[in-house]
């Protein structure tokens, strides 16, 4: 496609990409800057950091802020790896359900799993606050992590599903024929076709559960499960006139780190065109 | 090895449309059965149901003397080569051909000696680490036999295995199968709807019609004593000509003239009035050509050379012809069947290749008699069907495997 492109029309594309990119990483570029600014140089109207220091790094890791930040990076990753994982097992096998059977209320399924996408979460929080209070959920991981599925299995399930109507029927039916189970087939074969799918399903329900502020600040009260977007707004500065914003915008840096990883790691796995040579195309 | 029996299978689906219907085929050990028949006449699907993808609506299914019509097809140890391979995307081409002997729990050793023999068998030695992507339309197919042979299964099955392949590589793997089924001497169900590997694979053929099984014989009965009007236009190329002609005593009045019956077929079309003559191209001779002593075995007639067609080695000659308009609907509709849709009533006749027909003109032919079939045109039954000369062919046939299948199993306890 590339190819077809006149120069003139190469530049203007690589114009365009270059200012989106620009637009997107600018705020984080700043947040960056900010982090490693002393509290003084804050407002210096200064993009790059005069005298570059860890200070706020410091706080969040050693210093005052330490008791809030460190319990709820603790918290926040494994509420999330727990809730991505127990996703994603879940949409794999309703997923595959929708993908290859024919059963009553497959639709119904499928729809419902659309509406609780885009039911706004605000509007349920009340409620479960009541009822986590009341059955003993509330702060706890278990209280975090039902509503966090609630946010990831219906995109899992649907993403999933589509991945798993990519593979031909062939592929079971062949497994079968040689000697597998259902199960088996699934697990040798439909499983490692569809890795690529179950690798970005993982990262996207990892991202909405790690980016959740709502639940965070409302169904949590200590340390015992408060995850970082909500703790970040428990920091407080040197006194309280001050904002503690240094302190804040490194934290913000440190919970960037692992999606950025996350996203390396997983990248190379997310390989699309692996069933390739399946089936004659 | 086992042979394959079933008795008044029937698969209907939820709407009630039956696309299989009533067949009962015996398939015997070690017998190459082919089922061949157009588009959307059942034959995959019964190939399905042998296999157990496909539920039995009724009747019984037994491998080995075995009913399994409620056996998952893991229990039946049959292998299938899919029409599109389905090889393992994920896995090396070794991987492909050991997974039935993995799942089986096969050890390491015996693993990689069998899936070495299956390679050298197929000559896939030096592509075993590759990936099926990365492999040609011909190898993976050979990929996809290799996991058919590398354990002992009780049957092969191949569903249309060459259809996604060129020409030039459909005939070599053609061969090449042939080949291996003579070496293994397995039990094999070929479906197709390729008449050229029917004719040249099968022991025996079984065409299907809208999911009713037509007739089950051997290439050569099928060609030579067809038992019906569907029946004999499938198998052949070109397809047998079907001309209309009233019965007139023991002569048959054709758009060609009349042509004259023995007793025997005169005697089977009496009381009929309108039939269907069928003739193939090969029957027919440019007049000029035939020696005298052949001559009196047939009818010379003239007609018009719309199109004449030369290949070299041999030439066609199209000619057109009037037919009454119940019999061009019955041969449209035929037509149709057999996914050719021919407008024209026309004749395909194939004459010597040294012949100097001229397009346009009229020239005079001679047509072979002593080979003509007589149709009823409302049942399309063949009236003058031969079944004592048919069931010799077949039996032929029948016996000559036999005693190669003898010979080959000897040779391997020999060898072994």
């Amino acid at each position: 496609m590339m190819g077809a492109m006149s120069t003139r029309e190469r530049v203007l594309w690589y114009l365009g990409a270059l200012a989106i990119v620009l637009y997107a990483l600018f705020p984080v570029a700043w947040i960056i800057s900010l982090s490693f600014k002393s509290q003084g140089d804050l407002t210096d109207r200064n993009f790059l950091p005069r005298n570059p220091s860890w200070g706020n790094y410091e706080t969040i890791f050693s210093g005052s802020a330490r008791d809030l930040f460190l319990p709820a990076l603790r918290n926040s990753l494994g509420i999330c790896l727990i809730a991505t994982f127990v996703s994603v097992v879940l949409a794999m096998f309703a997923a595959y359900a929708i993908a290859r059977l024919d059963f009553p209320g497959k639709r119904l399924i499928l729809s419902t799993a659309l509406v609780v996408a885009i039911f706004p979460a605000i509007s349920i929080v009340t409620p479960l606050f009541n009822l986590w209070r009341g059955i003993g959920l509330y702060d706890t991981w278990p209280g975090l992590i039902i509503p966090y599925l609630s946010l990831t299995l219906p995109i899992s399930i649907w993403t999933l599903a589509a991945f798993f109507r990519e593979i031909p029927w062939e592929m079971e039916q062949a497994a079968q024929v040689d000697g597998a189970t259902s199960w088996q087939a699934f697990r040798k074969v439909i499983v490692p076709l569809a890795a690529p799918g179950v690798f970005t399903t993982a990262i996207i329900s990892f991202f909405i559960a790690w980016n959740d502020f709502i639940y965070g600040i409302s169904l949590t009260s200590t340390e015992a499960s408060r995850p970082v977007p909500a703790a970040l707004a428990f920091f407080t500065g040197a006194s309280q006139f001050e904002e503690p914003t240094g302190a804040i915008t490194a934290a913000a840096v440190v919970v960037t780190i692992p999606v950025v990883v996350l996203v390396l790691l997983f990248q190379r796995r997310i390989v699309a065109g692996l069933t390739n040579g399946a089936v004659k195309g | 090895m086992a042979a394959i029996t079933m008795n008044h299978i029937v698969k209907r689906y939820g709407d009630g449309f039956p696309a299989v219907n009533d067949v009962s085929l015996d398939i015997a050990d070690g017998e190459f059965m082919i089922l061949v028949g157009p588009s959307g006449c059942g034959k995959s699907t019964l190939l399905r149901m042998i296999v157990g993808l496909e539920d039995i609506t009724s009747g019984d299914m037994l491998i080995g003397g075995q009913r399994v019509n409620e056996k998952s097809p893991r229990e039946r140890n049959l292998s299938m080569v899919f029409q599109n391979y389905a090889l393992y995307p994920h896995l090396s081409v070794f991987e492909n051909i050991a997974f039935p002997l993995r799942l089986a729990g096969t050890s390491d050793a015996e693993v990689k000696k069998r899936v070495q023999d299956a390679a050298d068998v197929l000559e896939l030695r030096e592509h075993l680490e590759r990936k099926p992507a990365n492999l040609s339309g011909g190898q993976r197919q050979r990929v996809a036999m290799g996991r058919a042979i590398v354990r002992q299964a009780d049957a092969f099955l191949f569903d249309e295995p060459l259809s996604n392949l060129d020409a030039k590589l459909r005939g070599q793997m053609r061969t090449e199968i042939a080949r291996l089924q003579r070496r293994l001497g397995v039990t094999t169900v070929y479906v197709t709807h390729d008449q050229t590997e029917a004719m040249t694979l099968g022991d025996r053929v079984a065409v299907l019609r809208k999911g009713v099984l037509q007739q089950v014989a051997s290439p050569r009965e099928l060609y030579e004593q067809p038992v019906n009007l569907f029946v004999a236009g499938f198998i052949g190329s070109p397809p047998m000509n079907f001309l209309p002609a009233t019965v007139q005593g023991a002569a048959l009045r054709t758009p060609f003239g009349d042509l004259h019956l023995d007793d025997r077929r005169a005697k089977a079309v009496a009381g009929h009035d309108l039939v269907i003559v069928g003739l193939r191209p090969g029957h027919f001779e440019d007049a000029s050509l035939v020696e005298e002593d052949k001559r009196r075995h047939g009818s010379v007639f003239r007609a018009m050379v719309d199109v004449t067609e030369w290949l070299g080695d041999q030439q066609y000659a199209y000619i057109p012809f009037e037919a009454p308009a119940e019999i061009t609907a019955q041969l449209r509709d035929l037509s149709r069947e057999l996914d050719s849709d021919q407008m024209r009533t026309q004749a395909i006749v194939e004459i010597d290749a040294m012949s100097r027909l001229r397009e346009g003109r009229e020239a005079e032919f001679w047509v072979d008699t002593r080979k003509a079939h007589v149709f009823d045109p409302k049942t399309g039954t063949n009236l003058t069907r031969d079944a004592e000369a048919g069931a010799r062919m077949t039996e032929e046939v029948a016996q000559e495997r036999a005693e190669q299948l003898t010979e080959t199993r000897e040779g391997r306890v020999t060898a072994g």
